[in-house]
């Protein structure tokens, strides 16, 4: 087994370990590239089968090329797709591109507090309809208690922390001084009541091993990843406004792993171009403590 | 370019006492082989600046607000740098001893260790401590880097008696060091350059070292061994097949192999390595996830192990001896039902005796406690309140590893070491007490029994798993309830109790982890109120689905002084059951005249007549 090969093998592992002692699960799919290769992963953990929702927190300010991919791909592959939003903030504004809020707090707007109430049920959630092809109204409210995440741990210095199961209290605040030891394969899968648990089986993964799967597997992927002509592409994919594309002639799949090895961005953080990540000195552990992913 | 296939990736950690510099040194490994992201640098330099203080390499790791302000490591971070030979995933552990879980969780990931040793302040409680757990965790493969060297004017003399000493310690342990090298992380010498300053050193640097280490190959020479993860039937599509499913943790198997699964003793033949996309796989091996499909279909659940026919059988025992690491905040008491994960399986435990517990200050073992506190690492016993499945750390260390979750928290990691027996199982010990101690009423059994004209009895419907449960459960209810009807019409004292009377749900047949201690507990109630009713006369009938032959013996000891009859049901006449199988295709007349014929045959119910 190379490496890729091994790091595929762990990862399936914990999504079959998490299928089995979570009763109510879903997967979080951002649309990324990351979390597409998860997809991939459990389909193949599960023989084709997706034996779980996969869960969509659209902020309304996403790539459009994002949402036209998410619903192509979840008829195609017949998934559960669940779909929330904060959608009050977005009517009333509360956001950093209407004006209301700087970009750390329309984050917690529009995924953390979106995201919250989804998996707890408390907002409505949308589920897609197979035999009209539209979303409805999910008639199960039931809230989650195992999400699989797809985070890596060489995004930065809080992800590198995480561990492949880890606890959210109600508040779904993460302990980061008290965190469940991991031994050879066995993970912490017994949790109390109210609580739940965040799976996830990318970390040891990183962009360049995504990059290397995607071409290794044929997995689509979506235009924005790739330069249009103007000499520029994204390498990470969140909302237009706060999401910034690099200088990059890479058009395919096999330029993106050249460049990542060898080319420009061999030394260049992926999330370079996240503007939520400066706003202060640690941005992102900010929100990861207060439930973002 | 060299193409990531053919490059390796190895995951080693860095441990050892607080301070002696874990930090630093990975910090450098990073800087030094160009793999710090340039975002990380900066970021962590404005950082120190906006605190007024001196970067340093170790702040790099230290990514959280927190850990900065406390200026240790507390939690377990990967940092990932590449060398010419290998991408390495290095696992920085953190040296105080609170956050031994931590180390623990970052080491059990990993096939070699870097232990920094501060030579200025020598061997701390730590250096042995995980020293003694890199051993116990199987990390064969390590390296002692000898920091701060210039704190000892560079002496070899110094260095030499750490040498000596730690070599000693680590020899007491079967742990053989790779190679001790003085360093000075800070400024990098003997890192991945050497320095004039150490002349006298001559082996390699780190960087070297670890470049040296050698990759564990995948154990395909073990026999097959896979811990059974789960069993998929996924409808959607019109998809029949039932999988079984899990990752091999050794040997390789071929389709058409014969297979048995362990402890329920089933066997059957591959028909199918499954796979998706679907590919045409023969064979599989070590370290892959598998799915198998059988022919002929069998019913197991997960939690079996599946080895091959013809190939070394695993142990199968109640009770092991074992190094067993304890990190929980309670201590581990005896008399306390746990739960064990062992591969695959979840299995209620108890700590049965303590023989000796580690003294890490003392590097000496204590002889007379009984109990494991948190961070002792002792030798003792367990007893396993279902069959464990397993194989001796000399023999297969993977299938001889295990967990201890006590709460909602793993809180103990071990290695089975022998396999003991058992004369009287603990539970057979408390039985013989609780009889021992029975205040008996005025009406004595014989008496009882002539006034009745039957002894009390304990008849159990046990309901074979398959996908038609739920109609087979219902089916042998109603049989049940009819013989209830039967016996009471013909004059005999009887009670049927449905368990979803007294549990809230019907856990006693679900293996999946919540449920592992609350079944056990069912199970234990159940027998319980068996020997009551029983005692008091009554021929007591219940339905339970898919108990095994160890739920039986349970139910039959705890039931004691009164017998157990058990009416098998869904089970083919072929299979090796206790008391009797009713062929569930059967009319439900047929099989109360085969159960009360049974009943009379075996003086149950002497004088009965259909």
């Amino acid at each position: 087994m190379d490496a890729i090969e091994q790091i595929e093998a762990k990862s399936i592992h914990i999504l079959r370990e998490s299928y089995r002692d979570f009763k109510s699960l879903c997967m979080l799919w951002s649309i990324g590239k990351d979390s597409t290769v998860l997809l991939w992963l459990a389909r193949k953990a599960f023989y084709g089968h997706v034996p779980f929702p996969l869960v969509h927190v659209d902020t309304s300010y996403k790539v459009p090329e994002m949402i036209v991919y998410r619903d192509n791909l979840a008829r195609e592959w017949n998934l559960n797709m669940v779909v929330g939003q904060n959608t009050k903030a977005i009517a009333e504004g509360n956001t950093y591109p209407a004006g209301k809020c700087d970009r750390i707090s329309c984050c917690k707007n529009l995924k953390s507090e979106a995201l919250k109430h989804t998996l707890s049920g408390e907002w409505t959630r949308q589920r897609m309809n197979h035999s009209t092809g539209e979303y409805d109204e999910d008639t199960n409210r039931e809230p989650y208690t195992g999400v699989i995440v797809g985070v890596r741990a060489d995004e930065e210095g809080s992800r590198s922390k995480e561990r492949y199961f880890s606890p959210r209290d109600k508040e779904n605040d993460w302990d980061v001084d008290d965190q469940p030891p991991e031994i050879w394969r066995y993970y912490k899968t017994d949790f109390a009541p109210g609580t739940h648990v965040r799976v996830h089986p990318l970390l040891d993964w990183t962009e360049l091993n995504i990059w290397e799967y995607i071409e290794r597997e044929q997995i689509p992927t979506i235009p924005p990843y790739f330069d249009q002509g103007k000499g520029k592409r994204y390498r990470s994919l969140g909302c237009f406004p706060c999401t910034n594309p690099v200088d990059s002639k890479a058009t395919s799949v096999a330029e993106i792993i050249d460049e990542l090895k060898s080319g420009k961005f061999a030394n260049i953080a992926e999330r370079s171009g996240r503007a939520q990540d400066k706003e202060d000195g640690g941005g992102l552990e900010t929100l990861r403590r207060g439930g973002y992913m | 370019m060299e193409n990531l296939k053919n490059k390796e990736q190895m995951d080693i950690v860095i441990v050892g006492h607080v301070d002696h510099g874990k930090s630093t040194v990975i910090g450098r490994l990073m800087a030094d082989t160009g793999s710090l992201p340039e975002g990380k640098l900066e970021q962590v330099k404005a950082q120190c600046k906006q605190n007024a203080k001196p970067f340093e390499y170790a702040f790099l790791l230290d990514a959280l607000k927190n850990e900065q302000s406390q200026g240790i490591t507390i939690d377990t971070a990967r940092c990932f740098f590449q060398t010419d030979k290998r991408y390495y995933i290095i696992y920085d552990a953190p040296g105080h001893i609170e956050f031994l879980k931590n180390m623990v969780t970052g080491a059990a990931q990993t096939e070699a260790a870097l232990l920094v040793i501060d030579a200025d302040e020598g061997i701390q409680e730590n250096s042995l401590r995980h020293g003694y757990l890199l051993s116990l965790l199987g990390i064969k493969q390590i390296s002692v880097l000898v920091n701060k060297m210039d704190l000892v004017d560079n002496s070899k003399q110094v260095f030499d008696n750490i040498v000596s000493e730690y070599t000693e310690f680590l020899e007491s342990l079967s742990v053989f060091p790779d190679a001790f090298i003085p360093i000075i992380a800070r400024d990098g010498v003997n890192i991945a350059t050497r320095s004039s300053a150490m002349s006298w050193y001559q082996g390699p640097t780190v960087l070297e070292q670890v470049d040296l280490f050698t990759k564990k190959a995948l154990d395909i020479e073990s026999p097959f061994r896979m811990p059974v993860q789960d069993v998929y039937k996924f409808t959607e599509g019109n998809d029949d097949r039932r999988i079984v499913a899990g990752t091999i943790e050794s040997g390789t198997i071929t389709a058409g192999d014969k297979v048995k699964f362990s402890p329920s003793g089933k066997e059957s033949t591959i028909a199918k390595i499954e796979s998706f996309p679907e590919k045409d796989i023969v064979s599989i091996g070590a370290g892959q996830n598998a799915g198998f499909t059988f022919n002929p279909q069998i019913y197991i659940k997960s939690g079996e192990l599946m080895v091959k026919v013809g190939e070394k059988m695993p142990r199968i025992a109640s009770r092991f001896k074992a190094n067993l690491f304890w990190m929980g905040h309670a201590p581990m008491i005896q008399g306390k039902r746990y739960k064990m994960k062992l591969g695959s399986n979840r299995i209620p435990v108890e700590l049965a005796a303590v023989h000796s517990v580690l003294d890490a200050s003392e590097l000496s073992s204590v002889n007379d406690k009984h109990q494991l506190d948190r961070h002792d690492i002792g030798e003792c016993e367990i007893e396993t309140l279902r069959p464990a499945v397993f194989d001796l750390v000399s023999e297969n260390e993977k299938m001889a590893r295990f967990v201890i979750v006590d709460d909602y928290e793993i809180a103990g990691c071990g290695v089975i070491l022998t396999e003991e027996s058992i004369d009287t199982s603990l539970l057979e010990k408390r039985v013989k007490e609780r009889e021992f101690n029975w205040d008996v009423g005025a009406i004595s059994r014989d008496l009882r029994i002539a006034g009745y004209g039957h002894a009390g009895k304990f008849i159990v419907f046990n309901v074979k798993e398959d996908d038609n449960r739920s109609n087979l459960i219902d089916e042998a209810k109603s049989l049940a309830k009819t013989l209830e009807r039967r016996l009471f019409s013909a004059g005999k004292h009887t009670y049927y109790l449905s368990i979803s009377n007294i549990f809230d749900d019907l856990s006693i047949d679900n293996q999946n982890s919540a449920s592992t201690l609350s079944r056990e507990e069912h199970l234990l109630q159940l027998g319980k109120i068996a020997r009551i009713m029983t005692e008091s006369g009554l021929l007591f009938i219940t339905v339970l689905p898919d108990a095994d032959d160890s739920d039986l013996e349970k139910l039959r000891i705890l039931n004691v002084p009164n017998e157990l009859f058990i009416i098998n049901i869904g089970f083919s006449n072929d299979e090796e059951r206790k008391g009797i199988i009713i062929d569930s295709s059967l009319t439900e007349e047929k099989a109360i005249q085969i159960i009360t014929k049974k009943l009379n045959t075996e003086n149950i119910i002497p004088e009965y007549v259909i």
